[in-house]
């Protein structure tokens, strides 16, 4: 599996790590709705087809990367950087109501 | 009668004589010869036994999807098994046995397993020798005693022992298109893509290039088409956007379109040369690929269709075309296409004695007469072969009249005397490396095959892949798909022109004669026709069962053969249509690879070594080094004659009663900066750092995001937006990770920015009574005392002319410090303060007198910290703020993690004053034969000469609340069993006077 890291190119997927679904929406610090904070710790997405991920370059620049994977196929639409979109931007919504309307 | 070398014709060369041995008998072969076509070629018939019965078998095939001629090959003390005689190139010296015979291959006993074939039907191991025990000879239990037996009865090679002394190599390659088979199709793939200029890879598990052109009689551009191939090779061998890969097998196919191949560099070698690897492991990331990998005949089933002397119309075509050798005198065909018929002419050309064609079909096309007229071949129309006769070797076969409508035969066998019968069941598309890219096989009912399904990824078939059977097509193909896999312009082209014989691709819908006898399906595996439908006659209608019950297609030759025989034997049975029974998936690896090549340079040792800048001075002053993690660390500075336990004892002791120093530079240090980096800290930590002051360092303890401990250290403020963090060494880049993954995830409105500083570093602690008048005698620019350098507060200044960073911290429990330089200076600082140490009695310790002062303070170190415990479990609750969140504050207080009756971190001292182990559990009643009721286990132990004890730190449950009971050890594994006193974690100087000194 290649993943196309936008700061490095192209790079072996054992360059990186995985860092989980990229779904989960992290409750506010202060928030005491415990299944909002069950849900982020324990909660994942197990879509057949495309997923939202994290990803780390983790053996390259170290930046965390949202990546859209197709689990069926490993086919890898699109790899942007995480940073400024907060991990709780588009990214993580628009996948969950996929999931949400599937359901 | 038997097989023999022709006079002419063929790839090898008849001037050069290789000497080889097979089963230790001497034979001679010629250049380009297989083993299997040297053997034949010297009237060797019999190559094996089967797998269940024993049974004499000889040659199929002549390539790599060979089910019956296996062999093991011996290199010194290396034996390599289950290697196929029709994929062993000869060279002299080479070395080969057969295998699965007793005690000869032409004498074995076992073969009277095949008497006893309806014992060793589909499903007999499962029948015999699963579940519960009913009389003497059924059950698990039989099995376990009939196991050696039978292993060594039914089964394939042994696999050998010694070291495998060769060489492997891995490579990676990138090209633009991957040509995967060299026929007509595939060489014209390679050329067509190879004109657009992109870069291609050809790669043909045979060591000669050109497929079908080896063996075919047809003439393309008005030359042999074996000439025209040999052209083609020669254009593309002079291009340097080409890479040539013969005797390379792709066998798997990936994501991304990442492909593995298998080169077998120097096995047909007597010798590799210098520097070559026995084999390369190619992992090929190819933007496009060509899949030109041709197709396999099927046998027919029939009774006796394994004995010796039956195989392959095309492989008996190859054996006479490509290696000048005819399997037979007097030979007879049986099939249900017209692919047969040009092999009876080419066998009539080499020599033999065409006798008999047996078609299955009724009506033949007057182009197939005319060939078999010229083969002087007696035409059987609307018959099938419904047995064989011989024992080790075929000496004839009787016919009968069959109704292909029905499969009913009628009227009087008629026998045939022959020495060879060739058998075609129609051609299956090799299209395992498309299946394993990802899509499902589609069947085709005129061509009664599996043709390719639609790419999933990026590849383009070509030639007999595709269903396409004749030359004319495949040429037309691979130059099309050459050009759409390079991209390239497809511009109108003269195509070389093929002169063929005729024929119609599409077979008859037929695979099996039912008469009496074992009709062999799968060969290697030994599973015959009833097999298959004993199984569906027990319940199997999954594909995917029958498989693993009756064991088809499971061999190593994974049913390259047997697949659709099989599969279209249990369709009739279960009265479904072919489509709707289903193919199983096709998975890597295509062919068997060698282990040695899929690990190649990469094998021993491979873990990068850490050492710390002291680490020669250590080994130089007699330390013991201990891996701990990827780090090198010592272990103890023992004296002559000391023992393990009497050198740590002798540093501890020394430690508590003068001074002691240890190389800490292993510590993860991560530096945290920037406007924002208290807030974050704040989070990170479980306590406040935002209130520590410039100049001081606070013990910080983190949690997960689940709100179980994670990982504890000393951050130092090193200035108002300049902290260093300090890590246990096994978490350090755990930490480094999680900090990470938060700034970026979780808080990129934070301004800070974190960096691994861990190498940057040496670090010494130095603690005792003694360790503030050491730093004093050599520590410059810069006051120790109490005032200058308080508990927990950061000092600059210069040990021996270097800059030194020391703070007092104690994690040993006496007034301590840590003196902290650049990597470079490590040694040069170590040694100067060695040296000031002398005359105070200062001692070096390891990190067992490290582990016992921190055992005898009731510090926590991973063995604690694992992953389950809790900052109450390690009572550490006092470093849990209530002021603010931070990671793992919202889970903390889950109701399963404040439970009263958790494992919770107590001390043990032994009352029996023996030692105690790591590990071991610990129990309220002492039950030596059954010990059972464990309520916790030991995490660490030492023998503490602080105490003059045994003692160790433990999680048990409810800890707290039992310290001052007794309990017990229960460790069977050592048989260590003794009372044990539980006590607080703290043994030694629990209100810290010493420290604060
Ligand atoms: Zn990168």
């Amino acid at each position: 599996m290649l993943i196309t890291c936008p700061y490095c190119g192209p790079r072996d997927v054992i360059e990186f790590t995985y860092q989980g679904d990229g779904n989960r929406e992290r409750p506010d610090p202060a928030s005491q709705n415990f299944e909002a904070w069950n849900a982020y710790v324990y909660d994942r997405l197990n879509p057949a087809g495309d997923h939202n991920e994290i990803w780390q370059h983790s053996g390259g620049c170290r930046a965390h990367l949202k990546v859209v994977r197709n689990t069926l196929t490993h086919e890898i639409s699109s790899v942007a950087f995480v940073r400024g979109d907060h991990g709780r931007g588009d990214h993580g919504s628009a996948a969950r109501r996929k999931a949400e309307d599937k359901a | 009668m038997s097989p023999r070398r022709t006079d002419t014709g063929g790839r090898v060369d008849r001037l050069k004589t290789i000497r080889f041995t097979f089963d230790g008998v001497p034979y001679t072969g010629h250049a380009g010869d297989t083993l299997a076509s040297a053997l034949l070629a010297k009237g060797v018939t019999l190559f094996g036994r089967s797998f269940k019965y024993h049974r004499p078998r000889g040659l199929l095939t002549a390539g790599v999807e060979e089910p019956n001629a296996l062999v093991t090959v011996l290199k010194g003390e290396v034996r390599e098994p289950n290697i196929p005689a029709t994929m062993i190139e000869i060279h002299d010296g080479l070395v080969a046995i057969s295998q699965n015979r007793f005690p000869s291959l032409a004498w074995d006993i076992n073969a009277v397993n095949q008497l006893g074939g309806k014992i060793l039907s589909a499903g007999f191991y499962y029948k015999t020798f699963m579940g519960p025990v009913f009389g003497p000879l059924k059950g698990t239990r039989f099995w376990m005693f009939c196991e050696h037996f039978i292993r060594r009865a039914a089964g394939l090679g042994n696999a050998g022992s010694a070291k495998d002394p060769a060489r492997y190599e891995r490579m990676n390659a990138f090209c633009d298109v991957l040509v995967v088979g060299s026929g007509p199709a595939g060489l014209m793939a390679a050329k067509a893509a190879a004109d657009q200029g992109v870069r291609v890879m050809l790669a043909d598990l045979e060591p000669r290039f050109g497929g079908s052109a080896n063996w075919s009689d047809e003439t393309i551009d008005g030359a042999p088409a074996a000439d025209w191939a040999r052209r083609t090779i020669a254009q593309l061998e002079g291009r340097d956007n080409v890479r040539l890969l013969p005797r390379t097998t792709v066998w798997g196919y990936y994501d991304n379109n990442t492909l593995a191949a298998l080169e077998r560099v120097s096995d047909h070698k007597e010798q590799p040369a210098k520097g070559e690897p026995r084999h390369r492991y190619w992992a090929i990331r190819a933007k496009s690929v060509v899949l030109a990998t041709g197709a396999f005949e099927r046998p027919l089933v029939f009774p006796g269709n394994d004995r010796p002397g039956v195989m392959l119309a095309q492989a008996a075509e190859r054996y006479a075309n490509e290696f000048g050798v005819l399997p037979g005198e007097r030979i007879a065909l049986f099939t249900n296409n017209d692919s047969a018929y040009r092999v009876a002419v080419a066998l009539k050309k080499a020599g033999a004695a065409v006798v008999a064609i047996a078609d299955i079909r009724p009506e033949l096309s007057p182009e197939m007469r005319k060939l078999a007229a010229e083969a002087e071949a007696e035409i059987f129309a609307g018959h099938a072969v419904v047995a064989t006769e011989g024992g080790k070797a075929l000496s004839g076969l009787k016919l009968q009249r069959f109704d292909m409508t029905n499969g009913t035969l009628t009227g009087d066998a008629r026998s045939i005397h022959a020495d060879c019968l060739l058998m075609s069941g129609g051609w299956s598309p090799t299209i395992h490396l498309a299946s394993q890219a990802g899509a499902k096989a589609e069947w085709n009912a005129a061509r009664q095959a599996f043709l390719p399904p639609k790419p999933t990824q990026k590849w383009i078939g070509a030639g007999a892949f595709t269903g396409s059977f004749s030359t004319t097509e495949a040429i037309a193909e691979g130059r099309a798909a050459g050009l759409a896999a390079a991209r390239g312009q497809s511009t109108p082209a003269v195509l070389p022109v093929v002169e063929a014989v005729p024929g119609d691709p599409d077979p008859a819908p037929v695979f099996e004669i039912r008469a009496n006898g074992k009709s062999f399906v799968d060969f290697q595996h030994d599973v015959t026709a009833e097999d298959v439908r004993l199984a569906h006659r027990e319940g199997f209608v999954s594909v995917e069962h029958l498989k693993r019950y009756t064991t088809l297609g499971m061999a190593t030759d994974q049913g390259k053969s047997s697949n659709v025989p099989g599969l279209a034997i249990m369709a009739e049975a279960l009265g479904k249509p072919i489509p709707e029974v289903g193919t199983t998936r096709f998975r890597p690896p295509f062919a068997p690879v060698s282990i040695g090549s899929l690990a190649a340079e990469r094998f021993g040792d491979l873990k990068p070594e850490r050492l710390t800048p002291m680490h020669d001075w250590h080994l130089a002053h007699g330390a013991t080094m201990y891996s701990a993690g990827l780090w090198y660390r010592p272990m103890i500075y023992g004296h002559a004659g000391e023992t393990i336990e009497q050198a740590y004892v002798r540093e501890a002791k020394a430690t508590r009663e003068s001074a002691g120093i240890v190389d800490v530079s292993t510590l993860g240090k991560i530096a945290v900066q920037g406007p924002d980096a208290a807030l974050f800290l704040d989070r990170v930590y479980t306590n406040m750092f935002s209130t520590l002051a410039v100049g001081k360092a606070r013990y910080g303890l983190m949690l997960r995001e689940d709100g179980l401990a994670f990982d504890d250290g000393t951050t130092w403020r090193l200035g108002e937006q300049d902290f260093l963090m300090t890590t246990t060494t096994a978490n350090a880049g755990k930490v480094m990770q999680h900090l990470e993954y938060f700034l970026d995830m979780i808080w990129p409105e934070l301004k800070v920015h974190v960096t691994s500083v861990t190498d940057e570093w040496a670090g010494a602690a130095i603690g005792g009574p003694k360790a503030r008048q050491i730093l004093a005698t050599c520590v410059t620019g810069t006051a120790v005392d109490n005032a200058a350098l308080p508990f927990m507060g950061i000092v600059n200044g210069e040990v021996a002319g270097v800059p030194v960073m020391i703070c007092r911290l104690s994690f040993s429990g006496e007034m301590a410090f840590e003196v902290y330089c650049g990597a470079g200076h490590g040694t040069h600082v170590w040694e100067a303060l060695v040296e000031a140490g002398k005359p105070f009695g200062l001692v070096t310790y390891g990190l067992e007198a490290l582990g016992t002062l921190r055992i005898e303070k009731g510090h926590v170190t991973g063995a604690e910290i694992d992953g389950r415990t809790t900052a109450r479990d390690l009572h550490l609750d006092w470093m849990l703020s209530k002021k603010k969140p931070f990671i793992g504050s919202a889970m903390m207080d889950r109701e399963g993690l404040i439970a009263s009756d958790r494992l919770e971190l107590v001390g043990l001292i032994a009352l029996d004053n023996r030692p105690l182990n790591g590990g071991a559990h610990i129990v309220e009643e002492l039950d030596e034969a059954n010990p059972h009721g464990s309520i916790g286990h030991i995490t660490a132990c030492c023998y503490s000469p602080a105490l003059g004890k045994h003692i160790a730190l433990a999680l048990v449950k409810g800890g707290k609340a039992r310290q001052g009971t007794r309990a017990h050890v229960s460790d069977p594994l050592r048989n260590r069993f003794g009372p044990v006193e539980i006590v607080s974690n703290h043994f030694f100087d629990p209100d810290g006077s010493r420290m604060h000194g």
